[in-house]
């Protein structure tokens, strides 16, 4: 029994990968219809055995490791491709393979008639195989390889669409920004090596409680910096508007679902490690409260269905890293899974939208689609209703817990902070869905006699998810005491737990988040339900606000001038220096040292010359040669070469002590 | 005077390399132009015995001709390395010469004489051993840069190599000069005796110590003695320019660690300053300055100096170490120039093979929608790059890996630190290649558009380095032990 | 021994330096490759001054390998450069201006 969970643990991530060798090296030879085929069916095989082995997990209650083959090892080292079935990874799989499995189906219809349709498979399939590798890995490098392998995809995948030069440059900055974030996380990699001398959560969880709290500190920010590039946190989260230029659904699934959420695994995985050091969760449970807030404001006004979306996600991911920082682990993970079920579903609903709108994704140009496509309102409604956080759809139980955890742990201002970022989330996106779909229609004339309801390969997936964004929440009912916080406690139950909250308070709490949602709502709908112009009204009366947050607080020009142009301009400063500075550093010296040019001049008039007895052209000689140690690159190579190495004898004096030879000439 | 034909027998690869030059450079004008082919075959077939004879003499530690050359498991490393990319070279070039319509034997020739220099190099025991090594490996790459005799930029390429090669063997030769006075000889254990005996206060040893690091600086091609990398690998042909950035870097780090750790380990607390100082200069340069370039052989080419500032950083974390953190920082360095020899080689040959209207393609913007054109040469791009960046599961991943463990476990995580971050820079040009093959569109007609000439060796040569490339990243556990095997002969 | 060591490495500096030089500010290739040979020969003082000092030999046999790759050296030298009087019409080192960006 056990040999054979082993084997199906094994077989999840080997599925989709079978699928990228197919779909990858003949892909090409066959149709469309086989090569999608190929690409769901794998994604549900590894569905599949996720079931096999989440009802095995929860038969025996136990982790699991299983080695699949020895990877690096030598001297202390050993890093093993090997899995951890836990009960938190139970969960992760269950959320990327379900979702990825609908977001398969979805773009089957979503990309027919794309040109490159087996490629985005491919890739999309190469994802799932990174993501899964990312969570049910043993150890940190397994975990790299799929935090790479899940950039790499993304950047793929955002720059599918290849012919737009936005999209090819979204998708390097989403990467390179990626990257940033991968460089604090290897660090971190590197240290807990060193201080633990094996890369195994096991082992390094069991003994974290060695740490010194400042290793724990630097280890714990070196990962965060690593979980807040991947979940699009301040101040790396400008990448995850910019990913909107893919495909809707990599939007969905990467974007939303899955793989920016893997910071939030990251610092859960790691708990042992936060909950050492006050600081770095003090730190994670700011930049989560900040960017919930900061992110939700500059929902509020933008006008790109998809980047509205995005800056909602950005915001969501907020409150769990909030949850996280205030060791609600376990909420963070469930606000993490209800978030995969709405915003996939939103992600997609938004896409049938875009679909039936021949690509139009600017809410400007829409308005009153409700009797058009029915199916795609009422699916994005729920959607809406569940991330606005009104009871019982999912997207409340999550949140309340999180935002209950902040007050009931006595951070006020940073439950202020959630709480008006509710109101405000609330009230974007009931902004969304009226500007979408009621009101008056401003279609364009050509593009609204094509609106047509999606097909029934992309509506059905919708169905399920709306239902899991609907009864997805229950799971961890009652708050803090559901089956969920049973099932993860063994992996998450930390911190706070025994903090039974009062009944009266809880009730308190909720029914406040409530009406926060319900007023969101009520404002939209008072700005936005019908034909009035009060939002017009008050974004005249307020230019400067209206304006800085519609240019999203000019982060991306701030970034642009605080780091990419000065890393440009040092490469091309050093490309400069690289081709000519010897060329300046010789004219220096031709006006300023008259020493060193006469030391040189003296060497070749007395000696050079001198010796060849043709000092008679010497002064002639002499104006030329200064001439020509102006021009030449060849000399400049040369004249490099001396200076490197005249500073590396400078170098070598400065660090010679002086010790005093013992005379080597003087035998 | 006599050898006895045990030291023969030892040096017998090297002899068997030399013979089929010599062979080559005699059969050459008598064969016809179209059959000089049979030549590549003969060389494949001379790097298949060395292999043999090479892979026999892996254990032990055997010296010839009174401690001149010296035969151990670090030289067999060497020596194999060379072999393959050797072997690589010859066929890629075979491809290579016919699109470019050259039908030079003697091209052939100077391969092997190149490799023999660089396996006197890397199993000199002695100064004068490496010296003679360095310049028949010089000498021989200065001729094939400007193989091209007809092409401006590949005799100016050749040119410019010369004069400032020649210029850094003069400063190499001047500090070997020095350690003679101070060690009253050329052998590196005597050197190291007098090193330990008289100790490294003096300032003459000092300035030997630098000429010296010039000297193989400029070889290895390491700020600021790289001004030549990027002209020459520009001009020189590609399948020479792949041999430079492989071989010759290989072979010079071999010398390298040789003389630093055999002969002048005692000073390494003043080279391992040295050297830091010279590992972030590189660092920073060759990373930098890459994100600017606009032909790729010139970004390959600051690429290739970055890689060797990465190398340092082992070599200077052990440096400042003995033992088991001294052979695990060698290790590494051994092991990541032996993964940088596989992806550099093969984009390289993809470079090489990548042309339009009979020329090279060596403009990035040439690389414009190559993944719809000719998707699988993308594809083994992507790979390449990929793995030069040091994204996992590849292999540049491993190497950059042991790398940066070496220096975290040797207690220099600030420059793990620096060098994490320009790995993260490094994404940034490596993946423009990839932007560009993937996600625009190529201008102007079909025509114009550059393709990829194939055939069977260069498909080979292609399958190699793909394998390497991945093959090492998932199996990374037999090069390693080779490696660590290697590193501790180094005394 | 009448001449001290330490005048030998003194003309040996001086010729070394000599060449460096030579090698920095002269633009025929001609004469750049005569300074390097003057900075090869300033090592053959060296090793002839030391091997006298030491009486050790070996210093003399490692001026002969010297002398050999010098010569080497020129061989290959004068080849590159009769070539690149043919494609440049030019052996001036600042004409070498093609590979540029």
């Amino acid at each position: 029994m056990s040999d054979s969970i082993d084997l199906i643990v094994k077989l999840i991530p080997l599925f989709p990968l079978m699928a990228v060798i197919v779909n990858g090296l003949f892909g090409h030879r066959y149709s469309h219809d086989l090569a999608h085929r190929f690409a769901w069916g794998s994604v549900l095989m590894s569905f599949l055995c996720v079931l096999a082995v989440f009802t095995e997990t929860l038969r025996t209650g136990a982790a699991r490791e299983v080695v699949a083959y020895k990877w690096i090892f030598g001297g202390d080292l050993t890093i093993n491709l090997a899995y951890l079935i836990d009960p938190l990874t139970c969960i992760m799989l269950l959320v990327i393979t379900g979702v990825g499995f609908l977001i398969h189906v979805y773009s089957v219809g979503y990309m027919h008639g794309e040109s490159g349709f087996t490629r985005f498979f491919v890739y999309m399939n190469l994802f799932m195989v990174s993501m899964l590798l990312l969570v049910m890995g043993n150890n940190y490098v397994v975990l790299f390889i799929g935090w790479e392998g899940v950039g790499l995809c993304s950047y793929l995948l955002i720059g599918y669409y290849y012919d737009k030069v936005s999209a090819a440059k979204a998708a390097t900055k989403a990467f390179v920004v990626n990257r940033i974030g991968d460089a604090g996380f290897l660090l971190a990699i590197f240290l807990v090596f060193v201080n633990f001398r094996t890369l195994d959560y096991t082992q390094v969880m069991q003994n974290a409680a060695q740490l010194s709290p400042e290793m724990a500190t630097a280890i714990a920010l070196c990962l965060l910096i690593g979980a807040v590039g991947k979940s699009a946190q301040l101040p790396l989260y400008t990448w995850l508007p910019d990913a909107m230029e893919g495909p809707t659904p990599v939007s969905a699934l990467i974007h939303a679902a899955t793989m920016v959420t893997a910071g939030v695994y990251m610092i859960v995985r790691n708990h042992a490690i936060f909950d050492l050091s006050p600081t770095a969760m003090t730190t994670v449970a700011w930049i989560g409260g900040l960017t919930a807030l900061f992110a939700a404001t500059i929902g509020l006004v933008q006008t790109d269905i998809k980047r509205v979306l995005a800056y909602s996600t950005v915001s969501q991911l907020g409150y769990m890293f909030l949850g996280c920082g205030l060791g609600a682990y376990t909420a963070a993970v469930f606000h993490l899974m209800t978030h995969a079920f709405f915003k996939a579903l939103l992600f997609l609903s938004a896409g049938s939208v875009i679909h039936a709108l021949s690509g139009e994704q600017d809410i400007r140009k829409m308005g009153a689609l409700k009797s058009k496509i029915p199916w795609t309102h009422t699916l994005f409604l729920i959607g809406t209703i569940a991330i606005a956080g009104i009871p019982p759809l999912a997207g409340f139980w999550s949140k309340d817990e999180i935002m209950g955890h902040a007050f009931v742990h006595h951070h006020y201002v940073l439950y202020g902070m959630a709480a008006v970022g509710a109101f405000l989330t609330s009230f974007y996106m009931f902004r969304l869905t009226y500007l979408t779909f009621y009101g008056t229609s401003r279609l364009d004339h050509h593009t609204a006699e094509h609106v047509h309801e999606s097909p029934m390969v992309m509506i059905g997936p919708l169905v399920v998810l709306a239902s899991l964004s609907v009864i997805g929440g229950f799971p961890g009912v009652p708050p803090e005491n559901g089956w969920f916080h049973h099932f993860l406690h063994s992996v998450a139950g930390v911190a706070g737990e025994e903090h039974a909250t009062a009944p009266a308070l809880m009730l308190g709490l909720m029914g406040t988040a409530t009406v926060i949602a319900l007023l969101g709502w009520g404002l939209a709908h008072y700005f936005y339900s019908g034909p009035s112009s009060a939002a017009d009204a008050l974004a005249a009366r307020m230019p400067g606000v209206y304006t800085t947050l519609l240019n999203k607080y000019f982060v991306d020009e701030l970034y642009d001038r605080l780091f990419v142009e000065p890393t440009k301009q040092i490469g091309r400063l050093c490309d400069w220096f690289d081709r000519t500075i010897i060329d300046g550093l010789v004219r220096s010296i031709d006006r300023g040292t008259d020493a060193s040019s006469a030391a040189i001049t003296w060497t070749e008039k007395h000696v050079v010359y001198a010796g060849l007895n043709i000092i008679g052209y010497a002064n002639h000689l002499l104006a030329r040669s200064w001439r020509r140690l102006q021009t030449g690159m060849v000399h400049q190579y040369a004249a490099i070469i001396v200076a490197g190495l005249f500073i590396l004898v400078h170098l070598i004096l400065l660090i010679w002590t002086g010790s005093g030879s013992n005379g080597y000439l003087s035998r | 005077m006599t050898f006895p034909l045990q030291d023969l027998l030892t040096i017998l690869p090297e002899l068997i390399v030399i013979g089929t030059a010599c062979l080559i450079l005699a059969l050459d004008p008598i064969l016809e132009a179209t059959k000089k082919d049979v030549l590549a075959w003969l060389t494949l077939g001379a790097l298949a015995m060395c292999i043999g004879l090479t892979s026999s003499q892996m254990t032990g530690r055997v010296s010839a001709f009174s401690g001149m050359v010296v035969i151990d498991a670090y030289a067999a490393f060497w020596k194999l390395l060379l072999y393959i990319v050797t072997g690589l070279t010859v066929l890629l070039s075979l491809a290579y010469l016919k699109a470019e319509r050259l039908s030079i034997g003697e091209y052939y020739g100077f391969i092997l004489l190149a490799l023999a220099g660089m396996m006197v190099m890397v199993s000199g025991a002695d100064l004068l051993t490496i010296y003679l090594g360095t310049e028949l490996m010089s000498l021989s790459l200065y001729v094939m840069a400007g193989l091209k005799r007809t092409e401006a930029r590949s005799l100016e390429a050749s040119a410019k190599y010369f004069v400032l090669g020649a210029f850094s063997s003069g400063v190499l030769l001047y500090g070997i000069s020095l350690l003679f006075g101070l060690a009253g000889s050329t052998g590196l254990s005597a050197i190291a005796a007098a090193i330990t005996a008289h100790g490294t206060g003096d300032p003459l040893l000092s300035l030997a110590l630098v000429l010296l690091a010039v000297g193989f600086g400029f070889k290895m091609a390491v700020v600021p003695f790289h001004m030549w990398t990027p002209d020459v690998y520009q001009g020189a042909p590609t399948s020479v320019t792949a041999f430079m950035a492989v071989a010759s870097k290989a072979a010079s780090f071999g010398a390298f660690l040789r003389v630093f750790v055999e002969g002048l380990g005692a000073a390494s607390a003043d080279w391992s300053v040295l050297f830091t100082v010279v590992c972030l200069a590189t660092l920073a340069l060759g990373n930098l300055v890459a994100i600017v370039q606009t032909n790729i052989k010139r970004m390959l080419a600051y690429s290739s100096i970055a890689h060797a500032g990465y190398a340092l950083i082992g070599v200077v974390v052990a440096g400042g170490h003995s033992g088991e953190g001294a052979s695990t920082g060698f290790a590494s360095v051994l092991l990541y120039i032996a993964i940088y020899s596989f992806m550099t080689l093969g984009a390289f040959a993809l470079v090489g093979m990548l042309r339009k209207e009979g020329q090279e393609s060596d403009q990035i913007e040439d690389y414009a929608g190559l993944a719809k054109r000719e998707p699988l040469a993308a594809f083994f791009m992507l790979v390449f790059l990929v793995s030069l960046a040091g994204i996992p599961p590849t292999a540049g991943f491993i190497g950059k890996f042991y790398i940066f463990m070496a220096a975290v476990n040797g207690g220099m995580t600030w420059l793990a630190i620096v060098a994490v971050i320009f790995a993260a820079i490094s994404a940034f040009y490596y993946l423009r290649i990839v932007m560009v093959m993937y996600m625009r569109e190529a201008e102007g007609s079909i025509a114009t558009h550059s393709r990829l000439e194939t055939s069977p060796a260069l498909s080979l040569v292609l399958a190699c380095a793909l394998a390497g490339v991945v093959l090492l990243g998932l199996f990374p556990n037999g090069l390693w032990s080779l490696a660590s095997q290697a590193a501790p002969l180094l005394k | 021994m009448a001449v001290p060591l330490s005048y030998y490495l003194i003309l040996s500096g001086f010729v070394f330096l000599t060449g460096v030089v030579g090698v920095l500010i002269r633009r025929n290739i001609i004469v750049i490759l005569l300074s390097v040979e003057l900075m090869l020969n300033a090592t053959n003082i060296n090793f002839v001054a030391f091997s006298e000092y030491f009486h050790n030999v070996a210093g003399q046999v490692f001026v002969f390998f010297a002398l050999t790759v010098a010569a080497a050296e020129v061989a290959v030298g004068l080849a590159i450069i009769i070539a690149l009087h043919r494609a440049h019409s030019s052996i001036y080192i600042d004409d070498l201006n093609l590979l540029k960006r």
